[in-house]
């Protein structure tokens, strides 16, 4: 029970990381039709900027600030870069933003140098939450931070105690990308600006003829979403780790949450997000293979067969690229992803 | 001295090799990891049979592998790193006389490594303490995985008070991580804390509970001090691969003994050489070029006085808490030289 509660919100709160990397992804998709391939850099470059200010003047002003800092970035990218590329099509603008992540990488690399940083959450947040008591006599209970030591010590060699602590950065995490979605929801469907952009994304010419300045909606759509990529970053670098392999890591991830979940679809990103860090946390805890299934089965398995190494895969095994298997199933079966609208 | 990057790739790496004997180097040195030296092993193998009178001679620094010295033993290969077979004779030794040790878990990075990492952990503890149950075991893709929560809450789950895992980099600093968020006050018994990123992920967690084995640590004395204290400032970084020390100190030795710089000749006079190194008193063992030499095990703790390298700025350091002389870390080949000529 413990640990399908753990283990749940490890993966809802893995979730909603990832939905903070892909919300500004697919907003930047669906609002001006690029796929931006150096999204994950800016996630890379905000958790550094954050970790440079958090140094300098502590998490929470590095908090807001990277975020900004990454936004201006990206939103420069788009007006020195990205617009003069933009009337030759999709593939130049794909191959641009590929090699600005390769740019990035390695001005990352100089800057700051090719080990991990030391990007520690601040005090308040280097605790547990919350700890989660399991006592085999007295059941399960809940204390809101760390828990006294007598009460994770069992004084009875029968009364077996464990004590899981559940640590604040990923609750901060959870709050922080749930703030976010509220917030990102509000302006879109609830402000004007929501309005011009989302017009600007169907009907260009109209929203320019009313006199609105089309390209710059797009260049603040797209510092809007590198800054949401920037704060995922300053997040994620402090409760994993900030090192210039990280955007690899999660730059692969992040565009199978946005086909799984539709092109263009902030629920679907949403919903895909928490599906791939739910099943991918649960998965690495089955240890069944094919092999088990078969001799479930009452299948004869020959000796050989039993070493084959295909056969002998643990689903805990292949749990890390199961979201790719998603990837390729949804292309499949569902090419406009689970909430997408438009068939591409 | 001639430096080509291989990008951790095997097919990268033969390209270097063309490249390298093309200008006429003949002593390759290489370390990471055990994919990359396969392929060169193979390459050089077959480059000495076909250009007799420029061979070439493999000094290996890190990739640990027993079958380099087993099953694929090459004469002209030289390991100057302990293998994974020895140091986990050694780690075991160590874990044998822990009374605390009852239920472990091993978990290890998906390739060979990895998988020997786990084969000869099983081997091992059988042996040494039968009752030792292994209550988990796990393989996850190299490099990969970033959030290691899900493993913790399945070790902790099993109940595991100890963990055995050959994991290094990001995969060792971030497994460590996630165990002391969560609470998880079980030990873990690692071959590589000291890479470059993981005292940094490590920090002031997991003190005394974090213990490496290995053929050198930070604290050794003497030379390696300085040297420690050089590298430091000339490259900002620490220095934690000790074996190529191991490979210059042979080699010019070698070349000396032998009066010249054939390979042929100085590959002879390597075999079965003792020659006194950082760590004591070391041999190049003849029949399977595999380095005998004293292996260490350290816990992760505080700097003091007596302990007092810090890497990359943590105040904590690796401090010895035993000592394997080499014949206890030694481990059996069935290595079958075909020597030239």
């Amino acid at each position: 029970m413990e640990f399908f509660f753990i283990s749940m919100l490890n993966g809802v709160s893995y979730g909603l990381l990832l939905f903070m990397l892909s919300s500004g992804l697919t907003l930047i998709f669906s609002m001006m039709g690029v796929l931006n391939f150096a999204h994950a850099s800016f996630y890379m470059i905000g958790a550094y900027i954050g970790y440079s200010l958090n140094e300098i003047a502590g998490f929470w002003l590095a908090l807001f600030v990277a975020p900004v800092l990454t936004g201006l970035l990206g939103a420069m990218f788009e007006r020195l870069s990205l617009r003069r590329v933009h009337p030759y099509g999709h593939v130049p603008e794909l191959l641009v933003t590929f090699g600005l992540s390769y740019i990035v990488l390695e001005l990352v690399q100089l800057v700051w140098g090719r080990t991990a940083v030391d990007f520690l959450p601040p005090a308040l947040l280097q605790g547990p939450a919350f700890t989660l008591v399991q006592n085999s006599v007295q059941g399960l209970s809940m204390v809101w931070g760390a828990a006294a030591p007598d009460l994770c010590a069992s004084t009875d060699a029968a009364v077996r105690v464990v004590c899981t602590t559940f640590p604040a950065t990923r609750g901060f995490m959870m709050l922080v990308a749930l703030v976010m979605m509220l917030g990102l929801w509000l302006l879109l469907k609830r402000t004007r600006v929501g309005l011009v952009i989302q017009a600007a994304l169907t009907h260009p010419e109209a929203v320019e003829a009313l006199g609105h300045n089309v390209p710059r909606v797009f260049m603040t759509v797209f510092g809007v979403g590198t800054g949401l990529a920037g704060l995922a970053g300053v997040i994620g670098g402090s409760t994993f780790v900030t090192e210039p392999a990280m955007a690899a890591t999660v730059g692969s991830i992040i565009f199978v949450v946005v086909v799984v979940g539709g092109m263009g679809s902030l629920g679907g990103a949403f919903l895909a997000s928490l599906l791939i860090g739910v099943v991918q946390t649960f998965a690495v805890a089955f240890d069944y293979s094919l092999l088990m299934m078969l001799q479930n089965f009452g299948v004869q398995v020959s000796s050989a067969m039993q070493n084959n190494s295909f056969l002998k895969l643990t689903i805990s095994q292949v749990a890390p690229i199961l979201p790719y298997l998603f990837l390729v199933l949804i292309l499949i079966f569902r090419p406009k992803g689970l909430l997408g609208t438009r068939e591409t | 001295m001639v430096q080509f990057d291989n990008k951790l790739s095997p097919a990268e790496s033969l390209n270097a090799l063309k490249a390298a004997t093309d200008q006429g180097i003949r002593y390759i040195t290489q370390g990471n990891g055990s994919s990359v030296a396969g392929a060169l092993i193979d390459a050089i193998n077959k480059h000495n049979e076909r250009n007799p009178g420029k061979e070439l001679v493999f000094l290996n620094y890190a990739a640990v592998d027993p079958d380099f010295t087993n099953s694929k033993c090459s004469y002209w290969h030289f390991r100057f790193d302990a293998d994974t077979s020895m140091k986990m004779e050694a780690l075991t030794t160590f874990m044998k006389d822990q009374s605390d040790v009852k239920k472990v878990y091993l978990l290890n990075q998906n390739y060979s490594h990895g998988h020997q990492v786990a084969k000869y952990a099983k081997e091992n503890l059988s042996r040494k303490r039968p009752d030792v149950q292994i209550v988990g075991e796990d393989l996850h893709p190299l490099a990969q995985v970033r959030d290691f929560a899900p493993y913790i809450a399945k070790i902790k789950a099993s109940g595991a008070d100890s963990v055995i895992t050959g994991n290094w980099g990001s995969d060792l600093a971030l497994l460590i991580k996630a165990a002391n968020e969560a609470g998880y006050n079980g030990k873990f018994y690692t071959y590589y804390t000291s890479v470059t990123g993981t005292p940094t992920a490590l920090g002031k967690g997991g003190e005394g509970r974090v213990y490496q084995i290995g053929y050198a640590h930070y604290n050794m004395g003497g030379q390696t001090d300085k040297w420690a204290a050089e590298f430091k400032d000339r490259f900002k970084d620490d220095l934690y691969t000790n074996a190529v020390i191991h490979v210059f100190n042979l080699l010019g030795e070698s070349m000396a003994k032998a009066k010249s710089t054939d390979p042929v000749k100085v590959a002879a006079a390597m075999e079965g050489a003792k020659f006194k190194s950082f760590n004591g008193e070391v041999e190049m063992r003849k029949t399977d070029h595999q380095m005998q030499q004293p292996l260490y095990l350290t816990v992760w703790q505080k700097a003091d006085k007596k302990y007092p390298y810090s890497p990359e700025n943590t105040g904590m350091t690796l401090a010895p808490v035993k000592t394997f002389e080499s014949y206890v870390a030694s481990t059996p080949t069935s290595c079958q030289m075909k020597r030239p000529g």
